[in-house]
């Protein structure tokens, strides 16, 4: 069974929908769920304002409607399967821990944002700082899997500190701002400024790319990570080729400033 | 029992507990995954004098393995969990990260797990790298050629080693002929393999010796054409001139009694004249595959 929350009307001020995944709706009863208060602007409100419950059950909860004013949907989430049937404001699974959220529109920034653990879907594109850092953290995501099939915006995976995220389409500047680890895949083009401040972290991209100069070109190969992580990513409906699966990389080295143990790999075009 | 033109001894082949481990060697092509997976289960025939048993399950293709690539997959069984894990690093260590075009991946979920690629990563100087993909560890390990990718953790279970059939012909011809179909017979069971070269021992061993109080295990005499008019305990029967073993390792009970299965049936029908199996009175081992019971 699935439990809908259906928008009334476009809110008026954001609306902060921490308490909306399926964790924390677990064993509340309809009148419960009604009942329980949002933040709308600065006010308090209750769900029942603002959505109509229907269905039932928690695993699987479905939100429907005008959700560019909802922000945080998602956030923290630790299970069950999370669907947000349009456009979603910003902080979309920010902090999650497990389950997955599935964004069938576009998501606002932060979208993942210092997530541990888990996997969020955003079937359109996605804001600024996809899997970022907040301001005053070390560490941006650090676990899970973010899978866009559209476009990401600016400092996506900044402070990256493990796990993946994957862009279909372009990925804005300074992907990878100051990460520590994990991987970024870019399928479209890569902005200015990729992996500055970079310590660890991979980067990969399809095309080609115009790189810091404080990355050094090591070689060109076919890293076996490469392989693994795109038919991982196959697995999740992303369009990968068997020409990048295949294919070979140039690894560049860098950040120069920073660790200097992170890559960024572009893909040799085909000769 | 007759079976075919062969006798089937009422008896049963007396086997032990022993960890196990599948390892998945992938590599550019097929037959550098089959070096690294031949030299990764090389001197591996007897946990007597090897410290652990090990061998090719069977070949895989792209679809199989987790990078897509051809490879192989081999079992490894050692007495106990630690032994395992440490025979894993040593052969991965010495036989795949060393192979060309090479990556190895775990082939077991299990409960219980070793660290494989966790130890290995120190080859790596400190350039080396981890990444989590789905939940699962991997180190990336700078190499000359380019990169070794290693699983971190085995799965590793409670298996059984020492499964048999010891396949008794008129000649050593006709045994060879036997057995070699019996061992073919039992190679595609998957979740077994055969330990020894070619799957086929000739030297079936006794717990320690007659004359020699530090040898650990000596041959076999009562099965030793050679000395039936040496001895008083010979078991060899009239007709019979020459003895071959199969020893089945598998990752449960069940897998090894049907390798035993096909292999008592192919020998029977390729000349053996009579077929046994070894035990030693049945209190040392935990598992008994009694023969009665695999005649169809």
């Amino acid at each position: 069974m699935t439990l809908t929350l259906t928008v009334r009307a476009a809110p008026a001020a954001p609306v902060l929908a921490e308490a909306l995944c399926p964790d924390r709706l677990a064993g509340l009863s309809r009148p419960e769920i009604e009942r329980l208060e949002l933040w709308h602007g600065n006010r308090r409100a209750a769900v029942g304002e603002l959505f109509v419950v229907s269905g039932a059950g928690a695993d699987d909860v479905r939100v429907v409607g005008d959700l560019v004013r909802v922000a945080g949907l998602g956030a923290g989430m630790a299970g069950g399967r999370l669907t947000l049937a349009g456009t979603a404001g910003p902080h979309v699974g920010a902090g999650m821990r497990d389950g997955e959220l599935v964004v069938e529109g576009d998501a606002g920034g932060w979208a993942g944002a210092e997530m541990r653990g888990g996997r969020l879907v955003v079937r359109g594109s996605a804001g600024r700082r996809l899997g970022g850092a907040y301001a005053g953290s070390r560490a941006g995501m650090r676990g899970g899997e973010i899978v866009v099939h559209g476009a990401a915006g600016e400092e996506a995976g900044a402070g990256l500190r493990r796990g993946l995220i994957a862009v279909a389409g372009r990925v804005g500047d300074a992907a990878g701002l100051s990460a520590l680890a994990g991987t970024i895949v870019a399928f479209g083009t890569l902005g200015v400024h990729s992996g500055a401040g970079m310590r660890r972290a991979s980067i990969v991209t399809m095309t080609t790319a115009t790189l810091l100069p404080t990355y050094a070109r090591a070689c060109t190969y076919r890293p076996p990570f490469v392989r693994l992580c795109l038919r991982r990513l196959r697995e999740l409906g992303l369009p990968v080729t068997d020409d990048q699966i295949a294919g070979r990389y140039t690894r560049w080295s860098g950040d120069g400033l920073e660790l200097g143990r992170g890559e960024i790999l572009i893909l040799e075009a085909p000769r | 029992m007759r079976l075919d033109a062969a006798e089937v001894v009422d008896t049963f082949a007396e086997a032990f507990t022993m960890w196990g481990a599948r390892i998945v060697v992938t590599a550019e092509t097929s037959g550098w995954a089959a070096h690294a997976a031949r030299s990764l289960t090389g001197f591996a025939t007897s946990v007597i004098g090897c410290k652990c048993e090990a061998g090719i399950e069977r070949d895989l293709d792209g679809a199989e393995t987790p990078d897509g690539r051809p490879g192989v997959s081999a079992l490894l069984f050692a007495p106990d969990a630690d032994g395992l894990a440490k025979r894993l690093v040593e052969r991965v260590g010495q036989a795949v990260l060393t192979c060309p075009t090479t990556a190895c991946f775990n082939g077991l979920a299990a409960d219980d797990e070793v660290d494989v690629g966790g130890r290995l990563r120190y080859f790596g100087d400190g350039w080396q790298a981890s990444k989590v993909l789905a939940g699962r560890r991997y180190w990336r390990i700078p190499v000359m050629e380019g990169e070794f990718l290693v699983e971190e953790r085995f799965g590793i279970v409670k298996g059984v080693g020492g499964g048999n059939l010891i396949i008794l012909a008129e000649d050593a011809v006709t045994a060879l002929r036997a057995t070699e179909a019996a061992a073919a017979a039992m190679r595609p069971v998957e979740g077994a393999i055969l330990p020894f070269p070619g799957g086929i021992t000739r030297s079936g061993s006794k717990v320690g010796a007659r004359r020699y109080s530090g040898q650990i295990a000596s041959t076999n005499h009562v099965l030793c054409p050679t000395l039936r008019a040496q001895v008083d305990d010979s078991q060899v029967p009239s007709g019979v001139e020459s003895v071959l073993e199969i020893v089945i390792d598998g990752l449960a009970p069940d897998p090894v009694r049907e390798a035993m299965r096909r292999g008592l049936a192919a020998a029977a029908r390729s000349g053996a004249r009579q077929i046994t199996a070894g035990n030693y009175g049945g209190s040392l081992g935990d598992h008994h595959f009694h023969l009665r019971e695999l005649v169809p």
